[in-house]
């Protein structure tokens, strides 16, 4: 990750929020790829969210599974009930459309949430550290360092070896990678921030710490951040479904889309390419999807940063 | 790092019930325990692990095979880096003129689709690529194997599969796999350098001394921009060499990174301690690699550094 | 010093006629340079004054086609040697360029590539042109490094650029431009960015130069004082334009252009000492909204009501032209 400017706090902007909204807006249509991304990203969305209405079976329920529908192509109907599977059937019978809706929401969910709890802990540590520097913040970033130095894929390994199977311990996991990159982020930002001069005012009328990180620095410090958490949310949701297909991320009984696909992979060499196919094509979607609005969203708020 | 990492593999799992035979009385089984050591108090087979690996550079044998763990590491050690080193080779040679072309005239449609190009590069989980092409190649078409390594030569410790026709055939998905990504990261980096670059003094007089446009763009502008790619290329490499546990899992890739997925599962702790650690003394060579390589093609660091 | 000044009956080397480079923006159309018209004979050294943002430098850059996009240059004529520049393809104008047009940039800093050693910029430049073995171009590099006054040649052909001082850089920036001993060289405010004792040598060099090997030379100066002791002929941009293009002497004794005369007056000297400077009221238009008519328009104390509309250049007095409804000798 390289040094993000703060573009935003330059002088020319509306002051009013709606108008800065409204700037915003006009500025994201530009791109219609991005605008593509962020219609396929908000109908993925709906899909995992409403998706025991639309799903036509339950697909963890075994007591409706029926092992004869069991490895049927798309488009085959039952056998026993009037569904049809649209997009095939796996091993077990189950139908790959349900599975992929509900495989979406575990995805969406453990991309969100960890990126959401990196946001907040990355966050306050480089702020922390930008503004008070010194040795509590040299101390940090040396942490942070570190582990950046790190392929995140085998921290992640490690950690979860340690901590074994299950959601909330991925969650963790992949907290634990991404955390990094959100405090050097904040903190490049803050320490831009620090040495202009509204901080200098704050801090002469003898605000609290606190409130000058909070209300003064770290609205500022917000572009940056917002878009390395939409390219970071592309990446937790592609490295657990990484973690999951190699067999050390989520559990079989709720499986996200990595998991989907490490259970298909073993059904494609004999012919059966639907059940690692159609789950591959919705996870590629959907980081594609996040990947491109983030990256147009970087060239919104930071012109100056190409790579 | 070391002590972290012991603690945490060795608290967790208990490795003698998933060697022992289920039928193993307990008597047997304390026995396989005292033959691993794993009956001594935790800090004493800290010190011994301690002991063993600096001194005597012994990593202590495979829970499994019974094999010194890091001769099983270095054994499988030249495929990965075969892996790796092509994958990266790849993506330069590709990455950079598709860069420098995108940099040139940024306005283009072929630049642009290029970019586009490039976003779904990375944005692509690593595994879902891998799969993709399996399912083209090997499954459709049956152009090439779908795992494996080919045929190997011996050069005295170090045996490669790159010399021959039958080892190409199994390495070129593999290593477009990995390429992907990674081109797509350079074709980032080689643009932006290009764009800095280009309305450069240097390049003007260049010009303005009649020289062709190939020596302009290729020497005179190569050799400015090869500076931040070939950081990210070395840097990338130690990403290559950790994601490589991915590839080498979807093709059946006989290297290091499968031998760690493995040894996680069945908790073969003397092999996942040395692969971290050689891991950490790998990137840190790499780090150091780079930086030298960066005086070498850098002459303005070059002299300070003399100075 | 030996000079040998041209003669009127030496053949035009470059002849420019109503040179217009604009460009295109979505700002509007930038008129950079806006009618230029010049004449250099061989082995003449023309001196190409203005403030910054007259266009001096466009002007440079567009007799050579180096103008980037969305800049187009265009001219009622522009013949050099004989030949017409706006009908060579690019592959022709390359081959001109750094052989027989060549030219000299202003900051030596970031003129040679930092990444690149001396000798492989001078002996690229050679063989870009000439099918010479690379020993050959070397010692010619050589032999023209010492022309220009480098001590210790070998060892200076061995080192990257920033090794060097500015002022080293300039004379292997000038040594580069005359290696394929071209027939008119176009240096862009060379010594602006050099201490002002390197300034002096610099200046006297290139002129020795020139004179020696009868190179033709436009240099390109916002200072007057400099370039007048050097060159054959000044001419005087403002706003785009030429308005005034003379001898240099008569120029000196008689300036005829209002702007001319703000500029020698500007100059400090010894007389002038102790009072304060001269300067000429108002700025510059902006090249995007030129007033209409004669640009100096707004800043100048002869104007009337008849310089809305736009003068000619002409010839007031021989070899003397003026653009200018009000030329005159007083000030």
């Amino acid at each position: 990750m390289t040094q993000m400017d703060i573009a935003l706090a330059s002088p020319a902007l509306p002051a009013k929020r709606e108008s800065m909204l409204r700037l915003f807006a006009q500025q994201f249509i530009t791109s219609k790829l991005a605008v593509l991304g962020l219609i396929l990203l908000v109908l993925f969305l709906c899909l995992a969210i409403f998706a025991p209405w639309i799903a036509p079976q339950n697909p963890f329920d075994i007591g409706k599974l029926n092992i004869m529908d069991s490895k049927l192509p798309p488009g085959s109907v039952s056998s026993s009930s009037a569904m049809t599977y649209w997009l095939g059937s796996d091993g077990q019978a189950r139908d790959v459309f349900s599975a992929i809706l509900y495989g979406l929401r575990i995805s969406l969910i453990v991309g969100f949430v960890s990126v959401s709890a990196a946001f907040v802990i990355g966050t306050m540590v480089g702020l922390i550290s930008a503004y008070f520097g010194g040795r509590i913040g040299a101390l940090l970033m040396r942490i942070v360092d570190i582990q950046l130095s790190f392929p995140a894929i085998l921290v992640a390994l490690v950690l979860l070896s340690v901590l074994g199977k299950g959601v909330d311990k991925v969650i963790i996991a992949l907290v634990a990678v991404q955390w990094a990159y959100f405090a050097r982020a904040a903190r490049g930002a803050a320490i831009v921030e620090r040495n202009k001069e509204y901080v200098q005012a704050a801090r002469c009328m003898s605000l609290s710490w606190q409130r000058i990180l909070w209300r003064h620095i770290f609205p500022n410090c917000i572009p940056p951040l917002m878009v390395i958490a939409t390219i970071d949310l592309a990446h937790a949701i592609a490295l657990e479904a990484t973690l999951s297909f190699l067999g050390v991320g989520v559990p079989v009984t709720e499986p996200s889309l990595g998991m989907l696909i490490s259970n298909g992979f073993e059904f494609m060499m004999s012919g059966a390419y639907w059940i690692a196919f159609f789950p591959g094509i919705a996870l590629a979607l959907v980081v594609v999807a996040i990947n491109l609005v983030g990256d147009h969203l970087r060239d919104i708020l930071n012109p100056r940063n190409e790579i | 790092m070391s002590a972290l990492v012991f603690a945490a593999l060795y608290m967790i799992g208990d490795p003698v019930s998933m060697l022992a035979s289920p039928e193993a009385t307990d008597a047997e089984r304390e026995l396989i325990r005292q033959s691993l050591g794993l009956d001594l108090p935790l800090w004493h087979q800290y010190l011994i692990f301690l002991n063993k690996v600096f001194v005597h550079l012994d990593f202590g044998n495979s829970f499994l095979t019974g094999e010194p763990a890091i001769g099983l590491i270095l054994d499988r050690m030249p495929a990965t880096l075969e892996l790796a080193t092509s994958a990266m080779l790849m993506a330069v040679l590709i990455g950079v003129p598709l860069g420098i072309y995108a940099g040139l005239k940024p306005e283009n449609l072929g630049a642009r689709s290029v970019m586009t190009g490039s976003v779904l590069g990375f944005s692509l989980p690593n595994f879902w690529v891998g799969l993709m092409l399996i399912m083209v190649f090997a499954v459709f078409l049956h152009w090439l194997p779908a795992g494996g390594r080919g045929p190997v030569e011996t050069f005295g410790p170090i045996r490669l599969s790159v010399f021959s026709w039958e080892g190409w055939r199994s390495l070129i998905l593999p290593v477009t796999t990995i390429a992907v990504a990674k081109c797509a990261l350079i074709i980032r980096v080689a643009r932006a350098a290009t764009r800095e670059c280009l309305p450069l003094d240097y390049i003007k007089f260049a010009r303005a001394r009649g020289l062709s446009e190939a020596r302009v763009l290729g020497v005179h502008l190569l050799k400015n921009i090869l500076i931040p790619i070939v950081t990210i290329a070395g840097l990338e490499y130690g990403q290559v060499f950790a994601f490589a546990v991915v590839t080498e899992t979807v093709f059946s890739w006989p290297g290091i990174g499968k031998l760690l997925i493995d040894s996680i599962i069945t908790l073969d702790r003397p092999v996942v301690v040395a692969y971290l650690m050689l891991t950490v003394v790998f990137l840190s060579l790499l780090n150091l690699l780079v930086d030298i390589v960066y005086t070498i093609l850098d002459p303005r660091v070059q002299s300070k550094a003399g100075a | 010093m030996q000079t040998r000044a041209p003669s009127s009956s030496d053949k035009c080397l470059l002849d420019v006629q109503g040179l217009r480079t604009w460009f295109h923006t979505r700002a509007g159309v930038v008129k950079a340079v806006d009618g230029v018209t010049l004449q250099v004979k061989q082995g003449e050294i023309l001196g190409l004054v203005g403030e910054s943002g007259s266009g001096k430098t466009i002007t440079g850059f567009s007799l050579m086609n180096l103008v980037d996009k969305p800049g187009r240059i265009r001219a009622d004529r522009l013949f050099f040697d004989g030949r017409d520049l706006q009908a060579l393809s690019a592959k022709e104008y390359r081959a001109l360029r750094g052989n027989e047009i060549a030219m000299i940039f202003q900051d030596p800093m970031m003129t040679l590539n930092p990444t690149l050693r001396v000798d492989t910029q001078m002996i690229e430049t050679v063989q870009a042109h000439q099918r010479v073995s690379r020993s050959a171009a070397r010692a010619r590099s050589i032999d023209m490094l010492v022309k220009v006054g480098i001590p210790a040649p070998e060892e200076r052909m061995s080192v990257y650029p920033h090794h060097l001082s500015g002022g080293m850089r300039q004379r292997i920036a000038i040594a580069m431009a005359l290696l394929n001993s071209p027939k008119l060289i176009i240096a862009d405010e060379p010594t602006t960015a050099l201490d002002v004792t390197i300034q002096g040598q610099i200046l006297y060099e290139v002129q020795k130069l020139c004179r020696e090997t009868g190179t033709a030379l436009i240099w390109i100066t916002h200072d007057l004082a400099i370039v007048s002791g050097l060159a054959d002929r000044l001419a005087v941009m403002y706003a785009g334009r030429i308005v005034e293009m003379a001898p240099t002497a008569d120029i000196i004794r008689g300036a005829r252009h209002a702007y001319t005369h703000g500029l020698m007056a500007s100059i400090p000297t010894f007389d002038t000492r102790g009072k304060s400077l001269f300067q000429i009221p108002g700025s510059t238009p902006s090249p995007l909204n030129m007033p209409e008519g004669c640009p100096f328009r707004t800043r100048c104390y002869r104007a009337t009501s008849q310089c809305v509309k736009e003068p000619v250049f002409e010839e007031t007095a021989p070899a003397h032209g003026v653009s200018c409804w009000h030329p005159g000798i007083e000030t």
